[in-house]
């Protein structure tokens, strides 16, 4: 029996150079140990992980350095600039990492997430400083990935200043709050999209549950980028197998295509041929 | 001379080099990127580049981040 499929077909997740068996990246922060950090990134199947550049402890000789914990040629890491609050010192964050990289011969030496703060307290990117970094990092040959809010005029103007990928958070970072605004990720899918269906578009931040990525990714996002929601959960291991699912049918859901929303009910039972009714005579 | 390094004040002697510092400091020169008055210092350059008086020096590797 020859079967066909009017669903498009899946490809890899393929960001710049990068080509990647899993739509989800994982953050390396927040774990309760090493070990278990080890053992979420291997349950959560992601081949893309993040990192943090900070400084070098001189005094706790006996501390251990996150590197001796990540097999750096199993996974590419994608160094972040968080904590950054102007484009200079997200500027000098990104050349630090890319060195630590190159050092590492790891692939993930040729891009950066971009994130320049502007407030401590929600952890909202600067949308000005924000396109500034992306435009000098790009000129510097870097491939960026910048995190952003929901806002989809912002996020064009990320991606014309040459942002490999454009990352609207779903929530605060950390907040576990999901997809708070639904409408405007598709806005933003719609505008980055546009002409260039390629064109990877990945929720980071905000995420909770495994039910948030499965949002996130029926909505058509090329991936998600989550930490906290796999590091803080009460059982990460099981919470990264989660996660792993989630992506998968979401991206699965979004590639089938899901029944338009309707307000009234359609029996999904066929309508004829149902038993008469007690007390009704058949008609001869 | 007076370095700072990581905004910590340290003596060390004149004209001593990126990369004996980083001896000194028994540091895996691997796991670290060196920027010395916000200029980074690629690791090929540390046996060169002598550091003066008054220079600020951080020294980062990767932590866990999101």
């Amino acid at each position: 029996m020859q079967t066909t499929t009017t669903t498009p077909r899946d490809e890899p997740f393929c960001l710049g150079i990068h080509s990647l068996n899993s739509r989800l990246i994982v953050g390396t922060g927040k774990y309760s140990s090493y070990e278990i950090m080890q053992q979420a990134l291997e349950l959560s199947g992601t081949e893309c992980i993040t990192v943090a550049v900070r400084r070098e402890r001189l005094i706790d000789e006996s501390g251990h350095n996150l590197l001796d914990f990540l097999d750096t040629s199993r996974y590419t890491l994608l160094p972040n600039t968080a904590g950054c609050f102007t484009a200079d010192d997200a500027v000098r964050t990104a050349r630090l990492g890319r060195e630590i990289l190159q050092g590492l011969d790891n692939p993930g030496a040729d891009w950066v997430k971009l994130e320049v703060l502007a407030d401590t307290k929600t952890l909202l990117p600067d949308p000005v400083a924000t396109i500034e970094a992306t435009q000098r990092l790009v000129d510097e040959g870097f491939q960026v990935l910048c995190y952003t809010t929901d806002d989809p005029v912002i996020a064009l103007r990320l991606k014309q200043a040459g942002a490999l990928s454009v990352m609207p958070a779903g929530s605060p970072i950390g907040s576990g709050q999901g997809i708070l605004n639904p409408n405007s990720i598709r806005i933003c899918l719609e505008y980055l999209k546009a002409d260039d269906p390629d064109y990877p578009v990945i929720v980071d931040a905000g995420v909770g549950t495994a039910s948030d990525v499965a949002i996130a990714m029926e909505l058509g996002v090329d991936g998600v980028l989550l930490n906290t929601g796999i590091a803080h959960a009460a059982d990460p291991l099981r919470m990264a197998l989660a996660m792993k699912k989630a992506v998968a049918a979401g991206r699965l859901a979004y590639l089938a295509g899901r029944i338009p929303k309707k307000l009234y009910a359609t029996a999904s039972s066929p309508e004829s041929g149902v038993i008469a009714p007690r007390g009704v005579k058949s008609r001869v | 001379m007076e370095i700072f390094v990581n905004g910590q004040a340290r003596q060390v002697p004149a004209g001593m080099t990126v990369a004996e510092l980083l001896k000194l400091l028994r540091i895996e020169t691997r796991h670290v990127a060196v920027e010395v008055n916000l200029e980074l210092v690629p690791r090929t350059q540390h046996p060169q580049h002598k550091l003066v008086d008054h220079d600020q020096l951080e020294i980062v590797t990767l932590v866990g981040g999101g």
